[in-house]
């Protein structure tokens, strides 16, 4: 989908996707882990005994639209 | 740039995510209060014990509640900084401002709105514990399905551009992810764990509440990322004096 109706040189350039993808596992992965800990720890799985985090983001848990309990 | 733009893209979901607390304290906690109410109020009358509490109440719709939005929302717009980075130039010309507004209106179908029609948000009191396993599969499961048929879609969409002229690609691949939905709606298995008195007004706005959170978030995201990202990308970009973004 090049912009072929304006001059070539013109325009967005897209980032190659060898340049993106180190960025895109490693904090792809990192930020995802965040979202478990907001949205799943110590719920249907569990890293840490207890159950401290989800008691602690319980509310934006729920509040989110995660399933809670 | 990449790194550059995930950084612009991380702080603008921290300030959604303040946004989103603030929307959240005010329209989502009293629902959460009034639901716990009522979850006391069917364990007295059953005659148990109270559920001793590990974290009190202020601190989950204080402290906890900022925690769990703040850091759902950075997480958020890092993602979306980083599809952002994959997006933008490949789809036709949009310049930085529309690539962010479009991928976040996308996306805010793709990850919230679909896949909540199927398994919307409940508040306490709502959900059996011992299905919580069975019932986040089922939710993840469904976010997958409904990115995966977005994606298939915009795909249908560019592949029939030429073809169809754009309102007309965009109309047929629209219909085909409904088709998607449709067909997945009906496939999963459907959970209304729902207590029968329970009140459907306090349920009601709880669903409403949490959609208008995510609603901020994706908005301040969509449209804050664009405006952030645009001074980086434009170093890349070789525009013409006089051209301007679409």
């Amino acid at each position: 989908m090049s912009d072929t109706t304006f001059a070539p040189t013109y325009g967005p350039v897209a980032i190659p996707v060898r340049e993106l993808l180190p960025w895109a596992i490693f904090a792809g992965l990192m930020l995802m882990l965040a979202i478990y800990f907001v949205g799943a720890e110590e719920g249907a799985t569990s890293l840490i005994r207890g159950t401290a985090v989800h008691e602690f983001v319980h509310d934006g848990r729920h509040l989110l639209g995660f399933p809670c309990h | 740039m990449v790194g550059k733009l995930l950084l612009r893209g991380m702080l603008v979901g921290l300030v959604a995510g303040i946004l989103a607390f603030a929307f959240a304290r005010v329209y989502g906690e009293p629902q959460v209060d009034k639901a716990i109410a009522f979850e006391e109020q069917q364990a007295q009358a059953a005659g148990e014990a109270p559920e001793p509490e590990m974290v009190s109440r202020a601190t989950q719709a204080g402290i906890g509640l900022a925690t769990g939005v703040l850091v759902y929302g950075a997480a958020l717009g890092g993602l979306f900084s980083l599809v952002f980075a994959y997006a933008y130039g490949r789809l036709g010309s949009l310049g930085p401002r529309s690539t962010s507004a479009l991928l976040a209106l996308l996306g805010f179908l793709a990850v919230i709105v679909v896949p909540s029609l199927k398994y919307p948000a409940n508040p306490p009191a709502v959900g059996n514990p011992e299905t919580i396993a069975y019932r986040t599969e089922l939710f993840f499961i469904m976010i997958v399905i409904s990115i995966a048929a977005m994606v298939a879609a915009v795909g249908l969409a560019q592949r029939l551009w030429s073809r169809l002229g754009a309102w007309n690609a965009s109309i047929v691949a629209g219909l085909a992810f409904l088709v998607v939905f449709a067909l997945v709606k009906a496939a999963l298995p459907d959970i209304n764990e729902v207590p029968e008195n329970f009140s459907a007004t306090v349920l009601w706005q709880f669903r409403v509440a949490s959609l208008g959170i995510q609603l901020v978030l994706w908005a301040v995201v969509g449209l804050g990322f664009g405006a952030a990202a645009e001074r980086v990308v434009a170093a890349r970009d070789q525009r013409g004096p006089a051209r301007r973004y679409a």
